[in-house]
């Protein structure tokens, strides 16, 4: 969820969030539950076990380059033993946080809302923390984690969806999103395409330009005659014959091997490929892109709450956010985490844009889309998540 | 009959191409167990042992082989045990609804995996069980259950009753003549479904999918998250390569037993 | 554990009827809709994909057939018994070898810079690369061979020797014979085969996700229950239910069973 939008959606909230706090209070008397997190005034014994549902890479062990190890320091210090699921889109995430499963997640704008608004995630203290002081005052208190001054979370880094090219391939390096959606017959079968509903606020985001009648304001609110015209775009893309990537060893093989040559990636992707030598690079176009802001979230059920806060606390230090973000090629969320990262990686706080607002005023974060538009305006109503997800079913399924 | 010269011909090419067709892909991964590239393109750079060792010090690997070790004994020794029973019930005891029972045998191994996953996920989840290495016997045992029940009911078909009544007549009660003459004689059917109860439980990846927990990975399920992280997949391909090399134990084992007694069965 | 199974099949059939929130994606289990049917029905790509998948797993049926039977054959009737051993172990041995690594490995060779590229650039020609659905048949054709090979082979070989020499005696030629008596005989068993590796098709989603673009009815249930929505996705799972109990019926009605 951007800015632009925050305070209407904080609104809109409200009276999800009241039912919310009924249902925890509810639970808390029928079960027994563990104790709510925001009543918690300093962290307790570690429980020795930690459950979490993360994005691909946001939890390494050294596996892949042994200077990436932010995992082992956190298990040794606190005796938690880390067991993750990378989850493959937004939705996947919030449907493995409902197994119970889980004691937390690193979730993205379009999972945050939904998860604090079916009570599957806890209210935070964050005077537990002892690095909660230093992370930028940009990145607190954001709407898409935090409702009516209560805290949901701690944020883990954001960044934008880019642009990737084969420079072999593609010998002009492109600056608008057009090469996809306009020239797209010419990169045929060689597109590759994020494969998640999520990817239609992109195709949006293009009509935003191209077809200004269409009056779009945010790509993830949208009526139903936007929302018709950003399937028909897709569909039209879709004769072109995409790739679709659903986890980002998919796009990094597909971009390994030669049988893709553009499409839309993720920096850590780019930063894979270009460690193996692949003619790739990969660029933020002028008209802006959809991307991210991820919060580290805790299950209201916890079984291991302890590890959770834990958890939340170390990937607020600058040693883990810096390694973390360096890794996944996002943005840092403290200073203290920007001065560590450019000690692995010259320059990684300005090629982020760490610090710069107006470069994220460009990006739409991810957002769930809702049916009063997540706005004031009573009067009209846009397409619901259930059906951009079905939508997508029948894009892909065709 | 007797096949002419070239129809002989013919069917040794056919046997050749498919045999061909069946190993291609092993091989290659084979070779690539080898490459030092960690980029699956073809051909190959290098020959290196560099994997091995790096396979052999992974702790996530010999976890999920215990795991699935112990998933896979755990489930085969339910389905034996309820195999059995069900196949000495429909067999041995002429009940009303029996062809229907036989009938609801085959369903769990017919049923799509994915179908099973589904099923057992939701009831655990609505039952409020929690997922681990339990709900992953569970649900292997459902299809192997029906393993062991095809193995020991072939056999049981085959098996003269005259040695059990023989035994009754000398005043052996009905345990004793379970234990002593009816079970030898399953023996090897006994051994041949679990062998391959075993081998699917153990290679299983649906319905594990579906029925594990957070911090329960089995062989397979470690393969399919290495195999989404690009620079592990020199690992998975000797760890595929050992698999393959250690499972000519059990089918060796299989193939002895049944020269003697007519194929298993699956 | 058969009441378990059959247990869990009737929760996922109700599971079918519940009520599942638009937005948060929470589902209520116990309150009833029939939201799930209503999409399912109106919604004509649900059609398209079980009609592909019928096709492929007839496809890889038909395939595993004609592949299966001259192996099945040479091994029934031409090879010696050492031979017979030795092709034993070596239909059984891919078996056994991991099911995603196999998977993985077509993916390896199919790939733009695998295997077949390798092959064909010395003609000019380029493979055609991952996402096509031709792709997931020749994969699952090659994964479910060994299932159809092993029923065939003990089907012929269960059909005596004297039975052959008397059709022959008899004066029917060797096609005769193969046509009128060896075929009917093990329909049985190519029936029983044909129960796995049109099953086994039916509900794979980790292959058509791997080797092609294509969406299969497997994953139109995995990804509606990975991504929340229960109750679409076991509606769905009714149809692979309905489509095999149909198939165990037919093939039990065509002597499969005793040949499983």
């Amino acid at each position: 969820m951007g800015d632009r939008e925050g305070n209407k959606s904080m609104r809109h909230l409200r009276i999800p969030v009241v039912i919310v706090t009924l249902g925890l209070l509810v639970a808390a008397c029928g079960t027994t539950a563990g104790p709510s997190a925001s009543g918690i005034t300093e962290i307790g014994e570690g429980e020795g076990e930690l459950n979490l549902v993360i994005w691909a890479g946001y939890a390494e062990r050294g596996d892949i380059d042994p200077a990436f190890d932010w995992v082992t320091p956190f298990e040794e210090e606190t005796g938690c033993e880390v067991n993750t699921t990378d989850m493959t889109d937004s939705n996947n995430g919030v449907s493995l946080m409902q197994s119970g499963e889980y004691d937390g997640i690193s979730a993205s704008g379009d999972a945050t809302s939904r998860l604090i608004a079916s009570g599957l995630v806890a209210p935070i203290n964050t005077d537990v923390f002892e690095n909660y002081g230093n992370v930028f005052d940009g990145l607190k208190d954001l709407p898409h984690n935090t409702v009516d001054g209560v805290n949901y979370g701690v944020p883990h880094g954001r960044g934008p969806n880019l642009l990737a090219w084969n420079t072999e391939e593609v010998t002009d390096a492109p600056t608008s999103w057009d090469i996809i959606w306009e020239q797209g017959a010419d990169y045929a079968g060689d597109i590759s395409i994020y494969d998640s509903s999520i990817f239609i606020a992109d195709a949006a985001l293009h009509l935003m330009n191209s077809q200004p009648d269409l009056g779009i304001t945010n790509p993830y609110q949208l009526t139903q005659e936007q929302f018709d015209a950003a399937v028909a775009l897709l569909e039209e893309l879709n004769t072109n014959n995409p790739l679709y990537w659903g986890t980002f060893s998919d796009q990094v093989s597909s971009y390994g091997a030669g049988d893709v040559v553009v499409g839309t990636t993720w920096q850590f992707q780019v930063n894979l490929l270009q460690g193996e030598e692949a003619p790739i690079e990969a660029t933020l176009p002028d008209e802006g892109s959809t991307g991210w802001s991820d919060t580290w979230m805790m299950a209201a059920e916890a079984a291991h709450p302890n590890c959770m806060l834990m958890w939340m606390d170390h990937m607020m230090s600058s040693e883990a956010n810096g390694q973390a973000t360096v890794w996944f090629g996002e943005a840092p969320t403290s200073q203290e985490a920007c001065d560590y990262a450019e000690t692995l990686s010259p320059g990684h706080c300005e090629l982020t844009h760490a610090t710069d607002e107006a470069y994220y005023d460009r990006i739409w974060y991810w957002s769930t889309p809702q049916e009063d538009c997540a706005d004031d305006d009573d009067g009209t109503t846009c397409v619901t998540q259930d059906d951009w997800v079905q939508a997508w079913t029948t894009l892909r399924g065709a | 009959m007797a096949e002419s010269r070239w129809v002989r011909i013919g069917l040794r090419i056919a046997t050749g191409g498919v045999l061909v067709f069946l190993y291609l892909p092993l091989v290659i991964l084979v070779i690539y167990a080898f490459n030092p590239s960690r980029l699956q393109a073809w051909p190959p750079t290098g020959f290196t042992f560099d994997w091995f060792a790096e396979a052999a010090a992974n702790p996530a690997i010999r976890r999920a082989l215990g795991n699935s070790l112990l998933a896979g004994i755990g489930a085969t020794s339910v389905a034996l045990v309820l195999g059995t029973a069900a196949a000495l019930a429909v067999q041995r005891f002429a009940f009303f609804g029996r062809h229907t029972v036989s009938f609801l045998f085959v369903l769990p191994i017919a049923l799509p995996g994915v179908v099973t996953g589904i099923a057992l996920r939701t009831t655990f989840q609505t039952a409020g069980i929690s997922f681990g290495l339990g709900t992953i016997i569970v649900g292997h045992a459902t299809f192997c259950v029906v393993i062991a029940y095809n193995n020991v009911i072939a056999r049981l078909r085959r098996l003269p009753r005259t040695p059990e009544e023989a035994s009754a007549d000398l005043g052996a009660d009905t345990w004793t003549t379970f234990r002593r003459v009816t079970l030898p004689g399953m023996g090897t059917a006994l051994l041949s479904g679990g062998l391959l109860a075993f081998a699917l439980s153990f290679d299983e990846i649906i319905v594990t999918n579906f029925t594990a927990g957070p911090g329960t990975q089995t062989i397979p399920m470690w393969i399919f998250a290495a195999i989404q992280r690009p620079t592990e997949l020199p690992v998975v391909n000797v760890v595929a390569f050992v698999l393959i090399l250690v499972s000519t134990v059990p089918v060796y084992l299989a193939q002895r037993i049944s020269n003697g007694a007519g194929g298993s069965r699956i | 554990m058969i009441v378990a199974y059959f247990g869990s099949l009737a929760i996922l059939l109700l599971s079918a009827f519940w009520e599942k929130d638009a937005f948060t994606g929470r589902v209520e289990p116990f309150v009833w809709s029939l939201d799930a049917f209503d999409d399912l029905i109106t919604n004509t790509v649900y059609r398209t994909i079980a009609l592909r998948t019928i096709a492929i797993a007839v496809l890889v049926t038909l395939t595993d057939a004609l592949l299966a039977f001259p192996i099945a054959y040479y091994m029934a009737r031409v090879a010696s018994p050492r031979m017979r051993g030795v092709l034993t172990v070596a239909i059984l041995m891919p078996l056994w070898a991991a099911y995603l690594v196999k998977v993985y490995a077509w993916r390896t060779i199919l790939q733009g810079n695998g295997f077949i590229e390798w092959m064909l650039e010395p003609f000019g020609a380029s493979a055609p690369g991952l996402g096509q659905i031709l792709n997931s048949w020749l994969v699952l054709s090659y994964l479910w061979l060994p299932y159809m090979i092993l029923p065939i082979y003990a089907g012929l070989e269960r059909i005596p020797g004297s039975l052959l020499e008397a059709s022959s005696d008899l004066g029917a030629r060797s096609g005769t014979t193969f046509r009128r008596v060896v075929v009917p005989l093990v329909f049985p068993s190519l029936v029983a085969g044909s129960i796995f590796t049109f099953s086994l098709t039916l509900g794979d989603y980790i292959t058509p996700d791997l080797v092609s673009d294509a969406k299969f009815i497997g994953n139109v249930i995995y990804d509606n229950s990975s991504l929340g929505n229960v109750p679409l996705a076991a509606a769905y799972s009714l149809l692979p239910i309905v489509i095999m109990i149909g198939y165990l019926l037919v093939a039990r009605r065509l002597g499969a069973f005793e040949s499983l």
